[in-house]
């Protein structure tokens, strides 16, 4: 018996290591080739600056490739590191460690490269503001990193937390809700956040004496955005560490596996949605200064009706938790 | 551990219940954010008709948010009735 739970743990962490890498490649190499083809059209209208649109490209590139490379950490890990006492658990540890990074990796490769587009695209048209727009482009993109970030602590957590001592019963379902919760939670937002971020560098390229409330508006919209995520990796914490009391029973733990995944489906459309809205403000704020606080107070309550629909899911997923 | 019948419904309608909440609240979040975008775009353009710009951009995601109340509903329903 022991034969067989060594070889399902084995098992588990290809597959997780699979799954991490595989998902985790998509986004970044997305967001790098919008980059790219940004760079190129830049580059097309203006040959001249051709050094620092490709400066900011790479690095805009070099962030976007950040997730990706958190993919690689937690697949490498998987498939190297030894498993002191293989039990049941560990199997299920693995794999939602795996789909946890790989599904929180997507959303932050594809939002990184909104604003290395815009930036690259805006030093052609501005090329006295680059270093203002490679500033304002980092900012940004590290924002947007924030969510893939939380997919690898609870990914590291998943894998290196001892889970052994407690009930197999319902802990499996919640390892596999945490998983989910966290990774899928973690595309929305990230997207979100690079169309603010995108539309910040495009602002700031067209009207460069008004950066300051750009940059401003830019970090509002996005703390916003970030609200679902973080309703995400609180589910996520809650599965993890509340300790459930042991039952042979399959409703209660097919509960904590739906709970992860309501959640985690839950906060993509306000994530997207919240940063549709704040990015068309801070576009806005752009061209028209003096419309700022009216700006700024459409933009909350649009966000504000975006986000009821990944308060109900929060809501249902606790219930789910709590109650059921 | 024998699986009986009973515990294997309860068990679809929890599954049924997530699934139903979450991918619901995908299509209301990202339309209603669309109508916030518009409505942000044409405040900047046309700051004086602010309030009715805005009365507009609720009237229009009241009638997106629908299908999410839909699917808490259905959610809630798979949750405690079923």
């Amino acid at each position: 018996m022991t034969l067989d739970i060594e070889i399902g743990v084995k098992i588990a962490t290809f597959v997780g290591a699979g799954i991490s890498m595989g998902m985790g490649a998509i986004g970044a190499a997305i967001g790098e080739g919008y980059t790219a083809a940004a760079a190129n059209s830049a580059l097309s209208r203006n040959p001249d600056n051709a050094g620092d649109i490709l400066k900011n490209m790479l690095v805009g590139q070099a962030v976007a490739e950040s997730a990706a490379i958190f993919s690689l950490v937690i697949a490498m890990l998987l498939l190297f590191s030894s498993t002191p006492n293989p039990q049941p658990i560990t199997i299920w540890a693995y794999l939602a460690a795996g789909l946890c990074m790989g599904f929180g990796a997507i959303g932050s490769g594809v939002g990184s490269g909104f604003p290395a587009a815009s930036a690259c695209e805006g030093m052609a048209r501005q090329p006295a503001a680059g270093r203002r727009l490679t500033t304002s482009m980092l900012v940004g993109s590290a924002v947007c990193q924030t969510t893939s970030i939380y997919a690898l602590v609870i990914a590291l957590i998943l894998m290196f937390f001892d889970f052994t001592k407690q009930p197999f019963g319902p802990t499996w379902a919640a390892l596999m809700g945490a998983g989910l919760s966290t990774g899928i939670a973690a595309i929305g937002p990230a997207i979100g956040e690079g169309k603010v971020a995108g539309a910040c560098c495009e602002g700031i390229a067209r009207n460069p004496s008004s950066a300051g409330p750009i940059t401003n508006l830019m970090l509002l919209g996005q703390a916003v955005s970030e609200t679902t995520g973080i309703y995400g990796l609180l589910i996520s914490f809650i599965l993890l560490f509340k300790g459930f009391a042991a039952t042979p029973d399959l409703a209660p733990a097919f509960g904590l596996v739906s709970a992860g995944l309501c959640m985690g489906l839950g906060a993509i459309g306000p994530g997207i949605g919240e940063g549709l809205a704040a990015s068309s403000a801070v576009s806005w704020l752009g061209r028209n200064a003096e419309a700022q606080p009216i700006l700024i107070r459409s933009m909350l309550v649009g966000q504000a009706v975006s986000e009821s629909t990944g308060i109900y899911s929060f809501v249902v997923a606790l219930v789910l938790i709590f109650v059921m | 551990m024998a699986i009986e019948g009973v515990d294997i419904v309860k068990a679809a309608a929890f599954l049924g219940a997530g699934i139903s909440m979450g991918l619901g609240a995908i299509g209301p979040g990202v339309g209603e954010g669309m109508a916030a975008a518009k409505a942000c775009e044409a405040i900047g353009r046309n700051p004086q008709e602010a309030g009715l710009l805005t009365r507009t951009m609720l009237v229009g995601q009241a009638v997106s948010e629908s299908t999410g109340i839909y699917s808490l509903v259905v959610a809630l329903l798979l949750l405690f009735v079923v």
